[in-house]
């Protein structure tokens, strides 16, 4: 990894390019090398160049892979430097990239008037190297305590004040929307893919969440504001009536969930949404579309809890709930999205799931997919887009029965004549094939299994599950949802380190998709990834799920509970610290 | 077909035969013999004759109770849903299809206590839809506890001294809620339960009955002070007939809340008819007119191209 900084030599770009220097001699972190580029003329424009990463898989280059440019001559004279898929960080306050230039990733951070703010008062833009400084520790997770003190036997010996503003400075950078920066640097990682010829669009993950919703049918919506959720309904309640839809903001999660099955029942395909909290008052009736068999697309972005928790920060301890949180045996589908794409690409497979096999399905996305900006592939709209109109057509004709035994349910949405006169009771109470209620115990088996056995239906039609990395070995990682990206990157270093890593990432979460003990049989350990607490058996929630359905003792747990998405090394050091030393499988 | 009924695939005509309340006949009702809920059944098959309704276009919706059986005793598109809930439910059916008469069921328990907020918000939002609440002033299928209208003193086994939280009062409580049509009556005044939910059913906007039926397993004789063969007495409201005449004058204004507030405040058993009924545009028009607006400025465009829009804006 090449970082080019690109501005004037008063900027003090230098002084960021030694403290990097230091700070390498100092750990066993990831900056391996520095060196710098002294500018022919004093005082004007300069340039620093950083290689950082584990010293075996970097070899020297002179094209960057990163670009930072503080000024427009910056940007100009080097971006040709800047390698095609790279990413280019630019001081918005004073660059103006070439739009139609698509060759990098360009992310705009007001350098100038972040550090104006964060030191305060004019003239102490001086910070803005510090503050880029502390973006950098962000973006390559390098350990703050360390630098900061760099930085404090930097300027200790000159006054107290300017100590203070180097660390406000230092603090602003960290600080910054860091998991837009990390994704971009994520996004650059895997550029040596081949190239995409479709056009890139560029959004969050709620954003790509409604949008797919949309392309998927939904045209009817509720839901009661909570953050992270409330983006999502938001943009549907704007949206929708283009479409000519509507989206209720319901008096509570209760009627949120009401209101969307309302719509179900008259043959729409409906979401609702909240984060935790808002799931648990809708469990009840979640159980109910269970039993009476309701397509439903229902979106839980997670939060940290339990209870109001942590409400801004991000965690993956809704799973549990997703599977099984209701009442009474209520299986249903849970999906999760890894990434900003395929948050799009699950509210399709979601709607297609839900309509298919008559079910609701979860989508368990969190707060950091809610916010992170990424860019993807144009989808494919007429190629995918789901017409809503045929979602009822041809209902409720033969010898229509609601809860067939033998058949998917198909339901006849209110207002649709149904062939036999015989109008249905959609119901909650265990019932017969006609929905007549009905306690008969060999009924309620019979209902039961089929409940069950058309969610592992789904199971059978999903694709197998991909591995990245070694395809058998020391360890496989196993993770879900927005853990994604780090995983992925410990997965390369592991492997880099003679860890023989393979990765599976899980957006089928019930039913699992078929296939992967098979898969768990190649590797010498599993451990599963995931932002949440080891409960008191030593197991995070997936890997209890996991546990239970291939009883392989090689299944742990790596958890986490601050709040904060994965760092690289904190996998890297966890996996090691699982595994017995030396274990480096050839 | 109106733009908020695009998705719905719908029969153009109507049944060829008259709804006739064989039609309407579903499963034989689970009530105790002498419920007054069979009266407000026999009632509500009267209505949908007189009003002739294709069959397939009337939704019969409830929540959790011995009255909330009532779906399945109606052969309609039916709901029964959980505990406190069908009119959230009932309004997302409503919000579907302007084609949809939606008629939702339930005790006093259902729709005042754990379905309290329920009725507010549905009430404040005007969607239109039809809400019978068959009010007997105790649980009947849980057996015997202390519901929301049941009088001070009452004793049932969560309250084996007697009642002491006061109770609801509906008609005041709905008025103040913002319920467009607000009605009353007793199971055992049919003629009468028949023309409240005829007139509720033709409002355009959210109407509620509330009819005393009595519990005849766990509180009978609730209801005979309004029962004129039991020596009580079945007071009706006098409305206004807009003739000018002195007796006129004095008679109820439906559309003057305070009017309202004032009969509703009458003591027991209180009055019969009308309370409130009033004009004021439902949720289902004003979501048409988000969706008119919105799709005035998107000039018809098809979905396919609006999302193609939208994305293209994020390259
Ligand atoms: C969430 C929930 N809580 C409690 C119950 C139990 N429950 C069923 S009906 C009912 C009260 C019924 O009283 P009411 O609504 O007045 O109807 P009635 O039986 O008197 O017609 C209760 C408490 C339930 N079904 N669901
Ligand atoms: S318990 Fe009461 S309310 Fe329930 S059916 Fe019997 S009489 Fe009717
Ligand atoms: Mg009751």
């Amino acid at each position: 990894m090449v970082i080019r900084l690109a501005g004037d030599s008063q900027d003090g770009i230098q002084t960021v390019g030694s403290f990097l220097a230091r700070f390498a001699g100092r750990s066993d972190q990831d900056v391996m090398t520095y060196m710098t580029i002294p500018s022919t003329i004093s005082g004007g424009p300069s340039i620093f160049q950083v290689r950082m990463g584990t010293g075996d898989i970097l070899t020297a280059g002179d094209h960057a892979d990163y670009l930072v440019a503080f000024y427009q001559h910056s940007y100009d004279s080097h971006i040709h430097s800047l390698k095609p898929g790279g990413v280019l960080l630019y001081d918005s306050d004073h660059v103006t990239p070439d739009p139609n230039d698509k060759r990098f990733t360009a992310i705009g951070v007001p350098i100038t008037s972040c550090t104006v703010e964060a030191v305060g008062g004019a003239g102490k833009e001086k910070g803005k190297n510090i503050f880029v400084l502390g973006l950098l520790a962000r973006i390559f997770e390098l350990d703050v305590e360390k630098l900061t003190a760099i930085v404090k036997e930097r300027f200790g010996s000159r006054s107290e004040d300017i100590v203070r503003n180097a660390l406000l400075a230092f603090d602003a950078g960290y600080a910054y929307s860091a998991e837009d920066l990390r994704d971009s640097l994520r996004r650059f990682d895997s550029a040596g893919q081949a190239p995409s010829s479709r056009p890139q669009v560029t959004m969050d993950g709620n954003t790509a969440i409604t949008y797919g919703l949309i392309a998927a049918g939904v045209r009817r919506g509720a839901g009661y504001p909570i953050t992270p959720w409330s983006t999502v309904m938001e943009l549907l309640r704007t949206e929708l009536p283009k479409y000519g839809g509507i989206f209720v903001q319901a008096e509570d999660e209760l009627a949120a969930i009401a209101y969307a099955l309302g719509f179900a029942h008259a043959g729409h395909l409906s979401v609702t949404g909240s984060s935790g909290p808002g799931l648990s008052l809708k469990a009840e009736a979640l159980g109910w579309a269970v039993m009476a068999e309701m397509p439903l697309i229902v979106v839980n972005v997670q939060r940290g809890g339990p209870s109001t928790g942590l409400p801004t920060n991000v965690e993956q301890s809704d799973l549990m709930q997703a599977i099984y949180g209701s009442h009474g045996d209520a299986p249903r589908v849970v999906l999760a999205p890894k990434n900003v794409e395929e948050c799009f690409h699950v509210a399709l497979e979601a709607g297609r799931i839900a309509r298919e096999f008559s079910t609701p399905v979860i989508i368990l996305t969190d707060q950091a997919l809610a916010t992170r900006i990424e860019a993807f592939d144009e989808p494919d709209l007429p190629a995918i887009i789901v017409d809503p109109k045929d979602l009822s057509a041809g209902r409720g004709q033969g010898d229509f029965k609601p809860y067939p035994l033998d058949r998917m349910t198909r339901h006849a949405p209110a207002g649709v004549r149904v062939a036999t006169g015989r109008y249905p009771t959609v119901t909650g109470l265990e019932h017969d094939e006609l929905g007549h209620p009905t306690a008969n115990p060999a009924l309620h088996a019979k209902m039961t299994a089929k409940r069950r056995e058309k969610i592992k239906a789904v199971a059978a039609a999903l694709p197998p599950t991909p591995v990245f990395g070694e395809p058998d070995g020391e360890v496989l990682l196993v993770g879900w949802g927005s853990t994604w990206g780090p995983i992925r990157e410990a997965v390369t270093l592991l492997n880099a380190g003679g860890i023989r890593t393979g990765q599976i990432h899980l957006r089928h979460l019930n039913p699992l998709p078929q296939g992967l003990e098979e898969i768990f049989g190649r590797y010498r350990a599993i451990l599963v990834v995931e932002m949440n607490d080891e409960g008191l058996y030593g197991l995070g929630q997936l890997a209890t799920v996991l546990r239970a359905r291939y009883a392989l003792p090689s299944i742990r747990s790596i958890t986490k509970t601050d709040g904060l998405t994965f760092k690289i090394s904190e996998i890297v050091s966890a996996v090691k610290s699982r595994i017995p030393s030396g274990a480096k499988t050839a | 077909m109106s733009a908020t009924s695009a998705a719905i695939a719908s029969t153009p005509t109507a049944s060829p035969v008259p709804l006739s309340k064989k039609a309407l006949t579903g499963d034989h009702p689970t009530w105790c013999p002498g419920c007054g809920d069979f009266a407000v059944l026999a009632a509500y098959y009267r209505v949908l004759e007189k009003l002739q309704y294709p069959q397939e276009k009337i939704v019969t919706l409830a929540g959790i109770g011995c009255s909330s059986r009532f779906p399945y005793f109606v052969n309609t598109h039916g709901v029964h849903y959980i505990h406190g809930r069908s009119l959230p439910f009932a309004a997302g059916v409503s919000l579907s299809d302007d084609e949809l008469h939606v008629f939702a069921f339930g005790g006093d328990g259902d729709g005042f206590s754990i379905g309290g907020n329920h009725l507010v918000h549905t009430a404040r939002q005007n969607v239109r839809l039809t809400y019978v609440i068959m009010d007997n002033f105790v649980y009947g299928l849980t057996k015997k506890q202390t519901s929301p209208t049941s009088p001070v003193g009452f004793k049932t086994k969560t309250d084996p001294t007697g009642s002491v939280d006061q109770p609801v009062n509906p008609m005041r409580t709905l008025v103040n809620s913002g319920a467009t049509f607000v009605a009353r009556s007793h199971a055992t005044q049919v003629s009468h339960m028949i023309e409240m939910i005829e007139r509720a059913a033709r409002h355009d906007g959210f109407s509620v009955v509330e009819i005393l039926s009595e519990c005849v397993e766990f509180y009978p004789g609730a209801f005979d002070a309004g029962n004129p063969r039991k020596g009580g007495q079945f007071r009706l409201i006098e409305e206004k007939k807009g003739d000018g005449s002195p007796e006129d004058a004095l008679r109820h204004d439906p559309s003057d809340e305070l009017s309202a507030y004032r009969l509703a405040s009458q003591p027991w058993p209180g009055l019969f008819g009308v309370f409130y009924e009033a004009k004021r545009p439902t949720k289902n028009q004003l979501e048409v007119g988000l969706i008119s607006k919105a799709r005035e400025k998107t000039k018809g465009a098809s979905d396919l191209a609006l999302l193609q829009s939208s994305l293209a804006r994020m390259r």
